[in-house]
């Protein structure tokens, strides 16, 4: 890591969606929080995949979320890390319960990182990281 | 107990390395070759009597270039564990598996790891040094609902799981120091280990942060090595040169999680697989958490030891902690005696594969810190899925 980059130069790594889960980075690119829900039996999931854990149907639809939850667990980062990360370190990672049942893996942003708790209410703001692409963030409520 | 059981059946009794060091400058393949000779020869056999491999599946030296240049003339078995700290185990349990069955006779396992931060690096995506610096600018895996957060590495994704552990429990980071003090006091008479230079738990608190609440001191080490063991029957076994070490009880387990090693999006506490193993271990040998007289946890870093004691059912969910600050895992005096070579803090990480040759020198009664007529132990893989365990006894 000698040679490192200014982090202007460097674009994060983005995600490549297939048609299991376009549904939730189309979702997020319209600022919208979208996850799996089962046709059959109602479950939400997330990471998306392309069969029900519970009951095995494939078919499914892009349930709109609340956007809210509370802070799971998280970590401060200070490297290593990726090249392009490197210049925001310390930075929070944070694990999000969503009202609605299901985790996802985000950062909160309008927050000290000192402030960070479990159990923090917070609610989902969209980053537009790329042309393409929006990633789900999570401020204090 | 089903009809059919690996119990007993198999033992291991060669055990080869190569030095350990944070810059080898020898190859992945050259290091894998070392480690399976010096096995062998250990075992008393040659390259002609192997007939058997297991490897990790990501391990960069094929089975095909191993016998090559081993000289071994035909495998009858040859195998891949998947993942990296969550194979360990397995190979052995797969090579327990092939002997009992009579598919093979006598069955190479190993781990080659050039993972140091100058180490020789080649384009596979495993080869040498980081992974996770070569992490691809267009994701396509799982890993698309981690890395553009910048949760990149193990220790940023273990951290999470670690600091549930603190809020669900009281877990304080002098609890994870007290892991690496006690793991480097044992490293410090263990000839081969990379770190070896005695640390307090105030030198332990003074370390840098690298992902909170981990620090510099809860973290592997980055370095070069590797380890390889010879399998056997347990018929074979008892003419060996060495005093075998027989594979009491073995087992995997892998949970439906996202990806390998962190599962964030179920509660953690729910089922791990490393409680369904440790369920399948005593059940197939029949003895206690009690009943061990060393073990050897798979510890990417210090709190896995904590999760692992109470995962094997050392302690009771959240007391590893206070177990541990009270000198339970220090030999010579502690009532469970953990990574008595220092373990991957102190001694090497190579994937956790020095924790098998450690078991059997406890059992080989040959430890630089041995447990008085060590008679069981115990060494797993990584306590998050997929993982595996074996029992070693005398």
């Amino acid at each position: 890591m000698d040679e490192r980059q200014p982090a202007a130069d460097l674009q994060i790594p983005l995600p490549v969606p297939n048609l299991d889960n376009e549904g939730f980075w189309e979702g997020c690119r319209q600022h919208q929080l979208r996850l799996q829900s089962c046709r059959r039996c109602g479950q939400l999931r997330h990471p998306p995949r392309p069969m029900c854990p519970q009951c095995t149907a494939v078919e499914y639809e892009w349930a709109p979320l609340g956007g809210r939850g509370t802070i799971y667990s998280f970590t401060i980062v200070h490297g290593p890390t990726l090249p392009v990360f490197a210049p925001s370190a310390p930075y929070n990672v944070v694990v999000v319960q969503l009202a609605e049942g299901p985790f996802i893996v985000s950062n909160v942003v309008g927050c000290a990182a000192g402030q960070i708790r479990i159990g923090m209410p917070v609610e989902v703001v969209f980053e537009d990281v790329a042309e393409t692409t929006s990633l789900p963030k999570f401020r204090p409520v | 107990m089903p009809m059919t059981s690996i119990r007993d059946r198999a033992a291991i009794v060669g055990i080869g390395q190569t030095a350990f060091s944070k810059h080898i400058d020898k190859t992945e393949h050259r290091i894998a070759c070392e480690a399976i000779a010096a096995a062998i020869a250990d075992a008393g056999l040659t390259p002609k009597d192997i007939d058997g491999l297991v490897r990790y599946d990501i391990e960069t030296n094929s089975e095909l270039a191993i016998i090559y240049s081993l000289g071994i003339p035909h495998l009858r078995f040859f195998a891949g564990i998947p993942s990296g700290g969550g194979a360990v185990c397995g190979t052995i349990v797969l090579a327990a598996m092939a002997v009992a069955t009579g598919q093979a006779n006598n069955v190479v396992c190993f781990r080659a790891r050039n993972r140091g931060k100058r180490s020789v690096t080649g384009p596979g995506k495993f080869q040498g040094g980081r992974p996770w610096e070569r992490a691809p600018s267009l994701l396509t895996d799982a890993y698309q609902y981690h890395i553009p957060f910048g949760l990149v590495t193990p220790a940023q994704e273990m951290a999470m799981i670690y600091r549930r552990h603190m809020h669900e429990y009281g877990t304080t980071t002098e609890h994870f120091g007290m892991v690496a003090v006690a793991q480097r006091a044992h490293a410090a008479r263990n000839p081969n280990a990379i770190m070896r230079e005695p640390i307090a738990l105030a030198d332990h608190q003074r370390s840098r942060w690298i992902a909170e609440p981990l620090r510099l001191l809860d973290c592997s080490l980055e370095c070069d090595g590797a380890c390889a063991v010879v399998v056997t029957s347990a018929e074979r076994a008892r003419d060996a040169r060495q005093r075998p070490a027989y594979i009491l009880a073995g087992a995997q387990a892998e949970g439906p999680i996202h990806i390998q090693l962190a599962d964030y999006f179920q509660h953690r506490h729910e089922e791990t697989g490393a409680r369904a193993v440790a369920r399948q271990l005593y059940a197939m040998a029949d003895v206690t958490p009690r009943d061990i007289d060393a073990a050897m946890f798979f510890d990417h870093f210090g709190p896995a030891v904590l999760l692992s004691l109470e995962d094997y059912g050392v302690c009771a969910p959240g007391e590893s902690g206070p177990f541990v600050a009270a000198g339970n895992i220090a030999w010579p005096d502690g009532a469970l005696p953990v990574n008595t070579h220092g373990g991957s803090l102190s001694e090497a990480f190579i994937h956790g594969y020095n924790h098998i040759l450690e078991g059997v020198r406890q059992i080989r009664g040959t430890s630089t810190c041995q447990v008085q007529d060590a008679e069981l132990v115990l060494v797993t893989s990584s306590n998050t899925d997929p993982t595996g365990a074996v029992l070693l006894r005398r």
